[in-house]
């Protein structure tokens, strides 16, 4: 009988022992909950690294609060790998409890994020163009401009300069047919004929069939469905087998590689981008210029001049997000529960415009992509570097 | 199709099959002589066009840290391998194998931010790729020189992955490209030919000759061949089958060096680029059966070829078609060829 009671004590003591240990975990984990935590997971290393190293550097200059309210940025990188960053993300909602999670940089780290975002119902702002489906639409926000917006400004120009056709020449993978898939739309609804589709990989030596077959179909312009140094080829090859007219790029061109591989030769090319890139030469009255430069200088000011880039903008612009919608979520709920989540959510998807570096973004919960023409201009080659297009 | 662009395909066909043509003599060189089935060929032209790209900007490329460091290790491999007869063999393996790469990374510390003429950057791009053959073979496949041929093809895809590491790590994912050497074309009534296109004839031209007599001229050729023809034999005339797996990998280097520097005008190049030319080379090696050289020469050009025109009809499967080739070649050999005994060399 003593025996017994005894063992009912230290059953006790174990239990009391056991249930004591997470409680007082919970309560130091309530008092640092008191800050808003915005997990950032990016490409920093790896093969799309060059697309990643901005976003962390502009979250060295992210400011240390949200709508006032104390903030904790917890950067990670995930080397271009979606197995690093699925376990980011789980660390995220698992260890750190984060009220928002931000990334990737890459479209299939990004899409490997969100299954653990929507899992424990976190919002997650991704930072590489992605497609949403509907299952996962409650949580997942997407921030750079989808590729139809950016096509969109190419077949706009084309109609405006009167052509009649264009031809294609694209990448062999996802992005190539991204670009293929947007021009068709968007071509059709222009009433401008597609008159050719090439594929090449970006590690081609030589496009030359693919230019001489574009050639032979006659368009009256080009598209180049490729991004980077690589999307330098077919314009070099196309301008060398004797096209004179129009050569359009992706976005995917605006970058210094670009220019550098292509010389001389892409002179002349024009190329749809957020409204950053022009800052300077956009019209007074648009509000994105405003909040660009400001940008533009705090980031100079920090990493030297010309530092500043439409990718380190998206950056900017998920913190800019981020400010509007804890200022909303801060009335209902407190920053570490479920309830700040789904507030922060709400707040995202409310229809608030928010101008951005790259566009004016306005969610709703049944738009995640929230951007309309406003977020591209098409910009030329121009002595060197990219001016706006008029 | 018409008649003004079937002379426009060949030519490209022909500016990127004697590309890989080159590496198909350098692939297939190797092989005879070590049986190592030289995967990494690609890589090291990677190498050469990227070596070729940052020295012409006036930048020093990470090749001569690798260089440098390779050196190190392969004289550190080389001393423990003697270890038991020090005396004879240590000055020869310093000089070779520590003074000359160290030397060389120096001269490309010291020539490339002075901007050199084009001759020189040009010959150092040459001397800081061709040594790491060399070193690579001393390092990874001299000691297990004996062992089968699939063991030997499992380091060398160690080696490719080794040097694919490092190109990200040295040069970055961005892809590099360098200006022409002369650009535009000339016109010859029927067609335009591109300069580089008369470029890479003459250079490939000079190479082939300048194998052949090699092989047919000198002591070391015909040490390299007696090699090839049978390992045993050729030891037991006098010909150390090592030295000569030296000389085959430093030439092999070569070759892709110097292919390298052809191609680094014509197209941007990733540092993972190398893989894919590589197996565009080996399929010409393979369409010679492994053992003609000639042959090898003619599968590659055909190789360009048929990528030129495949390109041209159906851009999407260009790839598909090219290494599709293959299958027919295979059959037809293991048809009519009779079968040789494994591991005989």
């Amino acid at each position: 009988m003593k025996s017994r009671s005894f063992k009912r004590i230290w059953t006790a003591a174990a239990l009391s022992a056991a249930l004591a240990g997470p409680l007082a975990a919970q309560v130091a984990a309530q008092v640092a909950a008191q800050e808003i935590k915005i997990g950032l997971s990016g490409t920093f290393t790896g093969p799309n690294a060059s697309n990643g190293v901005p976003y962390r550097s502009a979250a060295e200059i992210f400011p240390t609060t949200l709508a006032g309210h104390p903030v904790k940025w917890i950067l990670l990188d995930d080397a271009t790998d979606s197995s690093i960053a699925v376990r980011n993300a789980r660390r995220f909602v698992d260890e750190d409890k984060v009220d928002v999670i931000l990334g990737s940089t890459s479209t299939v780290t990004a899409v490997a994020m969100s299954d653990v975002a929507v899992e424990a119902k976190t919002p997650q702002i991704g930072l590489s163009p992605m497609a949403i489906p509907p299952a996962k639409l409650p949580w997942v926000f997407n921030l750079p401009q989808p590729v139809p917006i950016m096509v969109s400004a190419i077949i706009d120009d084309a109609k405006a300069k009167g052509l009649k056709s264009i031809g294609y020449i694209g990448y062999t993978d996802g992005w190539g047919d991204l670009n293929w898939t947007a021009l068709n739309q968007t071509a059709k609804t222009a009433g401008i004929e597609v008159v050719s589709g090439e594929r090449y990989n970006r590690t081609d030596t030589s496009v030359t069939s693919q230019a001489l077959k574009t050639i032979a179909a006659n368009p009256q312009a080009v598209f180049i469905g490729g991004s980077g140094t690589a999307a330098a080829l077919p314009h070099l090859t196309l301008r060398d087998q004797g096209f004179t007219g129009p050569i359009y790029h992706t976005h995917g061109t605006v970058v210094k590689a670009f220019i550098d591989a292509g010389g001389k030769a892409v002179e002349g090319a024009l190329m749809p981008t957020g409204p950053m890139v022009a800052a300077s030469e956009l019209a007074d009255g648009n509000p994105i210029k405003k909040v660009s430069l400001d940008f533009i200088q705090k980031f100079d000011g920090k990493f030297g001049k010309g530092a500043a880039s439409p990718i380190a903008g998206y950056a900017w612009d998920a913190m800019l997000l981020l400010d509007a919608a804890a200022g909303d979520a801060l009335k209902t709920a407190k920053p570490g529960t479920p309830e700040f989540r789904t507030a922060m959510r709400d707040a995202l998807q409310s229809g608030r415009e928010v101008v951005g570096t790259n566009g004016v973004y306005r969610y709703t919960a049944t738009d995640h992509y929230g951007l309309d023409e406003r977020a591209r201009v098409l910009v030329e080659v121009k002595g060197g570097a990219f001016r706006l297009h008029k | 199709m018409t008649f003004t662009i079937a002379p426009l395909l060949i030519q490209d066909g022909l500016t990127n099959g004697l590309i890989y043509a080159l590496l198909a003599l350098a692939i297939l060189l190797v092989f005879v002589v070590t049986r190592v089935l030289w995967v990494a060929a690609g890589d090291f032209v990677v190498l050469g066009a990227i070596t070729c790209a940052l020295i012409r900007q006036g930048e020093i490329p990470g090749t001569a840290y690798l260089l440098a460091a390779l050196g190190v290790v392969s004289t550190a491999v080389s001393l423990w391998r003697a270890r038991a007869h020090l005396a004879p063999v240590w000055k020869g393996v310093v000089l070779l194998e520590l003074l000359t790469p160290l030397g060389i990374a120096v001269l490309a510390f010291v020539l490339t931010p002075m901007k050199p003429p084009l001759a020189v950057q040009l010959a150092l791009v040459v001397a800081l790729v061709t040594p790491l053959g060399f070193l690579v073979y001393r390092v990874a496949f001299r000691p297990i020189a004996d062992r089968p041929v699939l063991t030997l093809l499992f380091v060398a895809v160690a080696v490719h992955y080794t040097l694919t590491g490092l190109g990200l790590a040295f040069f970055g994912s961005e892809a590099f490209r360098s200006q022409p050497f002369v650009p535009g074309r000339i016109d010859v009534g029927f067609t335009r030919i591109s300069w580089q296109l008369i470029l890479v004839l003459a250079a490939s031209a000079i190479m082939m000759v300048a194998f052949w007599m090699f092989f047919g001229r000198s002591l070391w050729g015909k040490a390299l061949r007696a090699t090839a023809v049978n390992r045993l034999g050729a030891r037991l005339v006098g010909v150390r089958p090592e030295a000569a797996g030296d000389v085959a990998f430093t030439i092999s280097a070569l070759v892709a060096a110097i292919s390298g520097i052809l191609i680094g005008p014509v197209t941007a190049l990733y540092y993972d680029s190398g893989f894919l030319i590589g197996l565009k080379g080996f399929i010409g090696t393979v369409i010679g059966g492994m053992v003609s050289f000639p042959l090898a020469v003619l599968g590659a050009v055909l190789v360009g070829l048929v990528e030129s025109f495949s390109a041209f009809y159906a851009s999407a499967l260009k790839e598909a078609i090219v290494f599709a080739l293959l299958a027919p070649f295979l059959l037809w050999r293991s048809a009519f060829e009779p079968r040789g005994q494994e591991d005989d060399h």
